[in-house]
């Protein structure tokens, strides 16, 4: 019986976020494939990932079929382009049934859309926004607001 | 009136909205660079609007609610993709169509709902027309491009004159739907002969096409 199984996870985006999540996913025994157009973006690969690099542009179907996305268990992708991810993420899911995709979205009110079209995204804007807001709601607003109140 | 909303920008959306002026219809541009919306709100008689069209407050702004057809031609396909998905989903854009360039993109978007057409096809068919085969009078693809269907004209070289369509060694999943002989038109069998001056009208997949118009055309 296996606890778990090495998956097989296409990155898209070789950014911090990508070449973070590359490295922790190689580290912990998964295969990793990272696309990105300039090949200076893996120089944030640590020594040890043991993954795939390509050179190339995830929008292209060719691209995606180079790094065999039909085995893929896990696709995420997190280019600084908004909308090269919520394409790729589309693809991924829609033409070649990766079961999990994850699009890294920047501009958060196109969220409903995607959520409409079953493609997760994660917006980093409104996960600080909302840590920062929550942080300083609990430590001072409610201070100022029972102070106030008393 | 016919309303229309273009996204992009560069010669061809001038010259495009000039002529959908002329043609009596009313024409929206957003346009990412702000120098050359000047020009264009200058130039043409469209309204034009600064910004990113992937942008769904652009777009609401450039009255995307009231158009009737999208069209998204900026120079990277997947902000065209993302233009005609908003249009569609938000504004309920009736018509949308997305100009791409990687030919492999038509099949992709017509996949997620979008409707598609690669610029690069486009010209290299044009180019095949126009440059390759003198015999193909005709050249449309149809289904996306999925088929081609092309007229080739027989001339006296050709290696299947005075041959039956029996003995011609067609690849599978092609076929000569038609003969035009003089104004006849007939519907082929088996056992009818070509001549010259025939047109054909040939039917295939992109892939055999080149293959059938040589097995037609050249004598081997």
């Amino acid at each position: 019986m296996k606890k778990y199984k090495r998956l097989y996870i296409i990155i898209v985006g070789c950014g911090r976020l990508g070449a973070y999540l590359a490295n922790r996913f190689s580290h912990a025994g998964h295969s990793v494939v990272v696309i990105d157009q300039d090949m200076e973006s893996f120089e944030k690969l640590s020594f040890h990932f043991s993954g795939f690099k390509m050179e190339g542009d995830a929008t292209e179907v060719q691209v995606l079929k180079q790094a065999k996305i039909k085995n893929a268990d896990l696709l995420l992708a997190t280019t600084e382009h908004d909308n090269i991810n919520l394409m790729v993420a589309q693809v991924g899911k829609k033409i070649f049934n990766v079961p999990r995709v994850m699009a890294r979205v920047y501009i958060p009110d196109r969220e409903d859309i995607y959520r409409e079209l079953d493609i997760e995204t994660i917006c980093p804007t409104t996960i600080v926004g909302d840590l920062v807001a929550d942080m300083y709601a609990a430590s001072f607003f409610d201070d100022n607001l029972e102070e106030g109140t008393s | 009136m016919n309303e229309i909303l273009i996204v992009g920008g560069g010669k061809i959306v001038y010259f495009l909205t000039r002529m959908f002026i002329a043609k009596g219809s009313r024409v929206t541009i957003i346009n990412k660079d702000k120098a050359e919306c000047t020009r264009l709100a200058r130039a043409l008689k469209a309204t034009v609007v600064y910004g990113d069209g992937s942008d769904p407050v652009i777009l609401e702004e450039a009255g995307a609610g009231a158009v009737d057809t999208i069209i998204a031609m900026t120079p990277n396909d997947q902000d065209n993709l993302v233009i005609c998905q908003l249009a569609i989903m938000r504004f309920s854009v009736p018509r949308s169509l997305a100009l791409v360039s990687d030919p492999d993109n038509e099949v992709v978007f017509h996949e997620l709902g979008i409707s598609a057409f690669s610029t690069t096809r486009i010209i290299s068919n044009i180019i095949e027309q126009k440059a390759g085969f003198e015999e193909i009078a005709n050249l449309i693809p149809v289904g996306e491009g999925k088929v081609t269907l092309a007229e080739v004209i027989l001339d006296e070289t050709s290696p299947v004159i005075g041959k039956s369509l029996r003995e011609i060694d067609m690849p599978y999943q092609s076929l000569i739907g038609y003969v035009l002989r003089g104004e006849k038109p007939i519907v082929p069998r088996g056992d009818t002969v070509l001549n010259a001056g025939d047109r054909l009208i040939v039917i295939a997949l992109p892939d055999q096409y080149g293959q059938v118009i040589s097995l037609l055309t050249r004598s081997s």
